[in-house]
């Protein structure tokens, strides 16, 4: 085995003065050129050849990307790039979104979370990523800085591919806003990997439920898994069951066995599909129940 | 490839130094200051071995680039003595036995101080946790924890 260098190839450091200088560097720069922002995924890609970029542009600082904030109406707005150690230790992100500061816990280390951000680990797409589970449940859209100007990017409709989104070259997302929950929600995140600290998930499952009167069960089921298909996978049919049947345990149990079927893991050094599979029937079923415990608890 | 010219305080010490695009903070630290009390293990996140204070937060130095730490001010284990007195928690991993082979002892000693100054009293997980990104093939963790508890007065 090679013996571990701590250098990086050569790469040029680029720090823009604003989001326009930033957004055409990158444009002209296609293909040789990305945002940086923690680098906690950048650095591995880059010393491991998988990326073979010439720029390394720091978007860090600029109009916003290092602020997170809290508002009782709009919900929680969190800078591109914010360390998600900030986000975890926030009594609002505690309080409101409790789902998110679980996930945060389960990433890496916390020496790695003082440098990995919330947007770079959506940005990164990689469908392992820990915290995109609790994203989407919460409803999380991204604010993206373009050659069009600033749009908005829904996380349901975001993700493309294992590292492949919506983004375009000159694409910088600024932030992800987080709605303020229903009231009533309960979330878990649970999550097998090879240790219990520290490693990737082998399979992640996130759930996020609420009362809701308008509903046959009475109750709102969102569930999003990692790490089993190419995306962080909604399974829009296991919370339909969810919605119109009474929740009890047969219940769960059908939608554990349809979110098993709605996914396509593959083999890796991690784990098997048929493994994933398996977990993610099991892990699902353990979430809803433990959710659904806590509703009945609440009620 | 450029340089930068950045100004930070390494241990409490205002430097200027020099630095290519593609230094870490880790190689600035070994290389250009000669603090080599900060390892190089696996060079992409997962030991700790380079772990340093920056800003008062823990942070693997393998994994940011020295030109981010422009204004900065980095702690390293040099730094941990004050006027020729080990830090506590020096005292307490030598009296524990926490230590053995040693490499891992720069960044488990930055991780446990950056433990105990956000938290004096830390739960046992709570030290597991703060330290789990820090790995040790010697001694199994259970004497570093010790040495965290007996600091914390939670033995």
């Amino acid at each position: 085995m090679q013996n571990p260098h701590p250098g990086l190839p050569e790469i040029e450091y680029i720090k823009p003065a604003s989001l326009e200088e930033a957004s055409k560097f990158l444009a002209a720069h296609a293909g040789e050129a990305r945002p940086f922002l923690g680098g906690t995924d950048t650095f591995v890609r880059l010393r491991d050849g998988a990326w073979k970029d010439k720029y390394l542009v720091d978007v860090k600082g600029l109009d916003g990307t290092a602020q997170v904030s809290f508002d009782p109406e709009k919900g929680l707005t969190i800078g591109a790039g914010v360390a998600m150690n900030r986000v975890e230790a926030m009594p609002e992100v505690r309080e409101h979104y409790p789902l998110l500061a679980e996930a945060i816990r389960t990433v890496a280390s916390y020496q790695l979370r003082n440098r990995a951000t919330i947007v770079g680990n959506i940005c990164n797409a990689s469908p392992a990523g820990d915290t995109i589970g609790a994203c989407m449940l919460y409803g999380g859209v991204l604010k993206v800085f373009g050659a069009d100007g600033v749009r908005e990017e829904p996380l349901d409709t975001f993700f493309k591919g294992p590292g492949k989104t919506n983004l375009k070259p000159g694409d910088i997302a600024l932030s992800l806003t987080l709605p303020l929950p229903p009231r009533g929600h309960v979330g878990r995140y649970i999550k097998v990997a090879r240790n219990k600290l520290g490693d990737l998930a082998i399979v992640g499952v996130s759930v996020l439920a609420y009362p809701d009167a308008t509903l046959a069960s009475g109750y709102r089921f969102l569930i999003a898994l990692a790490s089993v298909a190419p995306v962080p996978l909604r399974v829009p049919a296991a919370e339909k069951v969810l919605a119109e049947k009474t929740i009890d345990e047969a219940t769960i149990a059908e939608a554990a066995q349809i979110a098993m079927d709605s996914c396509s893991p593959i083999d890796d050094v991690r784990g098997s599909a048929q493994y994933r599979k398996l977990m993610v029937r099991n892990m699902t079923r353990r979430a809803l129940t433990e959710v659904w415990q806590k509703l009945t608890q609440a009620a | 490839m450029g340089y930068h010219r950045i100004t930070l305080t390494v241990n409490g010490v205002m430097e200027l130094v020099d630095v290519p695009s593609n230094m870490t903070l880790l190689q600035m630290l070994r290389e250009k200051l000669g603090l080599t009390g900060t390892k190089n293990g696996c060079a992409s996140g997962e030991c700790g071995a380079c772990t340093v204070m920056l800003n008062g937060e823990p942070v693997n130095s393998c994994m940011v680039l020295a030109v981010e730490c422009d204004g900065a001010d980095v702690v390293t284990v040099e730094g941990l003595a004050k006027n020729g007195q080990l830090d506590p928690l020096q005292e307490a991993i030598i009296e524990t036995g926490g230590v053995q082979c040693g490499f891992c002892t720069p960044g488990i000693l930055i991780s446990s101080r950056a433990l105990l100054n956000r938290k004096p009293k830390p739960t046992e997980f709570e030290i597991r946790e703060a330290i789990s990104g820090n790995l040790c093939r010697c001694t199994g963790y259970n004497r570093i924890v010790e040495a965290v508890k007996k600091v914390a007065g939670t033995e």
